[in-house]
C-alpha cells in the first residue's frame, strides 16, 4: 500500500479527469469520453448481463485503436473460454493476443485447501511482472466476487480490495473491475462484500438483465463517475454483433442537425398540395389510424413515390410478409416489386426478428444502414411498441427511433394504428410518436347512411402551411385519389352521399344554365326590338325636326313681310309708333 | 503411513507480510513436529520472483505447495493457522501428536 495516488497529483490541473475511451457504442457518448483513465471502474451486474463482453471490449478498443496494452485477470471463466466466446464479435483476438493483449487465467483451483488468512500480494506481484515485460495500460479484473468470497471475513475483503485499489492507482491503470450482483438494488449486494467499492472507484456502472412481460430487457446506468457529468438515466444496450452498443436518446449535439428545405412527395399529389408541396426531406411523418383506414396503402404510396425519385429505401412491415404488402398494394395500382428487382426497395418483414424492442431497432437501424436507405418505412410502429414490454421503453425507442433517422437525415414515414375507440393519450406509444413527428396525417371512418368511408386529415405538419380539410381518400384498382368532401348543414357528406350531391349540383348547374341561355335569347330580341324601335323614332323626330324648321322659315318669312307692309302702310298713313302686335296675329 | 517419506514443500510469500510471516513459522512447526528430518522447504519471495509465481498459478499469498512425496502436487492457501485441514492436505493424519 505504498501508493501515493500518483495520478491524483499528476491530474490536480483543473480541467475534467482524462478519459479512456472504451470504444462502446453509446458509452463514451454518456459519459463524455469513456472511462476514467489511470482510475478503477467498478462494473456489477446479474449473471448473463454482459460484464465480461464489457470488460473485453474495453481492452480491446485500448489495445486496437490506442495500442494500449492490457491484461485480463480471469476469476471465474477460462480465458479460453472467454475467447471462444468472444469470437462472434469478430474482434480477431488471436491476433491482438499475440500483441498487446495478455489473459491471466486466476481461477481457484476447485479442490483449494484453505488454511488460516491470505492475500492478494501474490497476484499483485504476478501482474506487476506482466506489466514491465507488456506495458500494460488497461488491465481487467473479471468477477473479483470470486475471490473475495475466500477471504474469511469482510475485514479482510475490504482490506483485499483496499490494497487491490491502492496498486492499480499506483501503476496508474485503467482498472475495471466486475463483480456480480443480484437484483435491482446493488446495495443489498453490499452488504454480502463490496458496498463499500462503490464508495472507493472513481466510476461505478451497473448492467441489468430483467425481464418485463415476458420481454427481456438489458439496461446500463452509471452510478458515480467522480469529476465528471453523466447521463444519469438507466439506458437500454445490448449485446449485438459487434458486440455490447449502449442506446443513446441523444446521440446529436445540439445544432449539429442539417435541416433540409427540399420537399419529397408523399406519393398522392393531392396530399402533397395539402401539405404545401410534401414532406421536408429528413421528417418524420406519422400516419395513424384504425384497422383497415388504408395506412398501409398511404405508407405504400410514398415508398413508390421514393423509388420512382431513384432513393433507397426500406420497408419494414410489422404486419405482413413482404410478398403479401407487395401483392395488396399491387391491388391499388402501387407496383413496389419491380423496385425490389432494381435494388431500390429493400422490404423486410419484423416478424422475423424476435427479441426486445431494442433488439428490432438494431436490426432496423443496422439494416437501413446496410441498405443506405434516404426513406424508411414502418408499418404499423405500435405492433412494435406493444412487444416492447412497457410504455416507457416504446417511448424511448420511438424518440430514438426519430432522433436517429433525424441525424441520418432519412425520411421516415411510420403508420400507427390508433383504436377510436380508445382515448389516444392513454397509449403512450402513439402520444410519444405524434408529439415527435412532425407530421401527422389521421385516417378515419365516416359512417353515414350504411357506408363507411375513409377520411383523411392533416392534424399537424411543422414548419408548412397545409390545407386543414378533411378529404376523402378513395381506393380504386387504378389508384388512390383524395376528393374533396361536402358539407351540408354541418355535416361531412362522403361515399354515395357526395356522390349523390355532386349529381344534383351537376343537373341544378344545368338548369341553371339553361335558364341563362333563354333569358339572354329573350333579351336579345327585346334589344333588337328596340334598337328597331329607337332608329324608327330618330327617323321621325328627323322629320318632325324638318318640319318644325321649314314652319320656322315659313314664319318667318311672313313676318317680314307682314312687318314691311305694315311700315309701309305706316309710312303710307303718316301714323304713330304703335305696339308691335304681330305676336297676337301669329 | 510408513514415516520415512522425504517431503519436498515450496512455500510462496509475499515478502514480509503477515500472513506469509504466519505460514512460513507454522510450517516450520508442522514439520519439526511431524517430518524431523525429512523435510525440504523452498520459501520464494513474489515480490522478487513474479515470474515463477506466475509460472506456478499462484495469486494469493501464502501458498504453499506440496511437492513430495506423489501423488499429486498438493496446494494449501492461507497463513497454515488452522491445523486440521492442513494435516488433511499434506496426508499426515493418524500420525500421531
Amino acid at each position: 500500500m505504498n501508493a501515493s495516488h500518483p495520478s491524483n497529483t499528476d491530474n490536480a490541473v483543473p480541467g475534467a479527469p482524462e478519459k479512456a475511451p472504451t470504444g462502446i457504442a453509446g458509452f463514451d457518448h454518456i459519459t463524455g469520453g469513456g472511462l476514467p483513465r489511470g482510475r478503477t471502474t467498478l462494473l456489477l451486474g446479474g449473471p448473463g448481463s454482459g460484464k465480461t463482453v464489457f470488460a473485453l471490449e474495453f481492452l480491446v478498443h485500448g489495445a486496437r485503436s490506442f495500442e494500449e496494452p492490457g491484461i485480463f485477470v480471469a476469476f471465474e471463466e477460462r480465458s479460453t473460454r472467454i475467447l471462444a466466446n468472444a469470437h462472434s464479435f469478430g474482434w480477431n483476438l488471436p491476433e491482438l493476443q499475440r500483441e498487446r493483449l495478455s489473459f491471466v487465467d486466476a481461477q481457484p483451483v476447485s479442490d483449494l485447501v484453505q488454511s488460516g488468512s491470505f492475500d492478494l500480494n501474490g497476484m499483485l506481484a504476478a501482474l506487476q511482472a506482466m506489466i514491465e515485460s507488456t506495458g500494460a495500460r488497461r488491465i481487467v479484473f473479471d468477477a473479483l466476487d470470486i475471490v473475495l468470497a475466500l477471504l474469511a471475513d469482510p475485514a479482510a475483503r475490504r482490506a483485499e480490495t483496499y490494497r487491490l485499489h491502492g496498486w492499480l492507482l499506483a501503476h496508474e491503470l485503467t482498472a475495471v473491475i466486475t463483480a456480480k450482483a443480484f437484483g435491482d438494488d446493488v446495495f443489498l449486494m453490499g452488504q454480502e462484500s463490496f458496498g463499500f467499492m462503490q464508495f472507493m472507484v472513481d466510476c461505478a456502472v451497473i448492467l441489468n438483465h430483467k425481464v418485463v412481460l415476458g420481454v427481456s430487457q438489458r439496461n446500463l446506468r452509471v452510478q458515480k463517475y467522480r469529476g465528471t457529468n453523466f447521463d444519469e438515466n438507466e439506458l437500454p444496450f445490448l449485446i449485438g454483433k459487434d458486440g455490447f452498443e449502449v442506446s443513446v436518446a441523444h446521440p446529436l449535439e445540439r445544432g449539429s442537425l442539417t435541416v433540409s428545405k427540399e420537399r419529397v412527395s408523399s406519393g398522392l399529389e393531392r396530399l402533397d398540395t395539402m401539405l404545401g408541396g410534401g414532406y421536408y426531406r429528413g421528417v418524420s411523418a406519422l400516419i395513424t389510424g384504425s384497422p383497415g383506414t388504408a395506412k398501409t396503402t398511404l405508407v405504400g404510396l410514398f415508398a413508390q413515390a421514393a423509388c420512382q425519385r431513384g432513393e433507397r429505401t426500406l420497408f419494414v412491415s410489422f404486419s405482413s410478409d413482404p410478398n403479401e404488402v407487395i401483392r395488396d398494394l399491387a391491388s391499388v395500382g402501387i407496383r413496389l416489386a419491380r423496385y425490389v428487382k432494381n435494388g431500390h426497395l429493400r422490404m423486410v418483414s419484423a416478424r422475423a426478428i424476435s427479441g426486445s424492442a431494442e433488439l428490432y431497432l438494431a436490426h432496423i437501424m443496422s439494416l437501413a444502414k446496410e441498405h443506405k436507405a434516404r426513406c424508411l418505412v414502418i408499418d404499423p410502429v405500435s405492433t412494435w411498441s406493444s412487444q416492447s414490454g412497457t410504455h416507457l421503453s416504446a417511448h424511448r425507442i420511438s424518440e430514438r427511433l426519430i432522433n436517429w433517422s433525424k441525424v441520418e437525415g432519412i425520411t421516415l414515414l411510420c403508420s400507427c394504428l390508433v383504436d377510436e375507440r380508445t382515448v389516444p393519450s392513454e397509449d403512450s406509444t402513439f402520444r410519444q410518436i405524434s408529439t415527435l413527428a412532425d407530421t401527422w396525417i389521421h385516417l378515419s371512418y365516416l359512417v353515414q347512411s350504411g357506408e363507411r368511408n375513409r377520411a383523411l386529415s392533416i392534424i399537424k405538419s411543422r414548419g408548412t402551411a397545409h390545407s386543414n380539410q378533411v378529404r376523402e381518400l378513395i381506393l380504386s384498382n387504378k389508384g388512390v385519389t383524395l376528393a374533396d368532401t361536402y358539407s351540408a348543414g354541418g355535416e361531412v357528406l362522403m361515399g354515395t352521399l357526395r356522390w349523390q350531391k355532386e349529381g344534383a349540383e351537376r343537373a341544378a348547374a344545368e338548369t341553371a344554365e339553361v335558364a341563362r341561355k333563354v333569358k339572354r335569347v329573350r333579351l336579345d330580341a327585346e334589344e333588337a326590338e328596340l334598337e328597331v324601335r329607337l332608329r324608327a323614332l330618330g327617323v321621325e323626330l328627323k322629320a318632325k325636326k324638318t318640319e318644325k324648321a321649314l314652319l320656322m322659315r315659313a314664319t318667318a318669312t311672313r313676318r317680314g313681310e307682314t312687318s314691311r307692309k305694315r311700315t309701309r302702310m305706316e309710312v303710307l298713313r303718316g301714323a304713330d309708333v304703335a305696339e308691335d302686335k304681330d305676336g297676337d296675329r301669329q | 503411513m510408513t514415516g520415512c517419506e522425504k517431503f519436498s514443500f515450496r512455500l510462496y510469500v509475499a515478502g514480509d507480510a503477515w500472513n506469509s510471516a504466519q505460514a512460513v513459522s507454522n510450517l516450520g512447526a508442522v514439520c519439526r513436529e511431524h517430518l524431523a528430518g525429512r523435510h525440504t522447504i523452498e520459501v520464494v519471495d513474489v515480490f522478487r520472483e513474479p515470474q515463477r509465481a506466475l509460472a506456478d498459478g499462484i495469486f494469493m499469498t501464502p501458498t504453499l505447495i506440496k511437492l513430495a512425496p506423489l501423488p499429486a502436487p498438493v496446494q494449501v492457501v492461507g497463513s497454515l493457522s488452522q491445523r486440521l485441514p492442513l494435516m488433511q492436505a499434506l496426508g499426515l493424519q493418524g500420525v500421531p501428536e
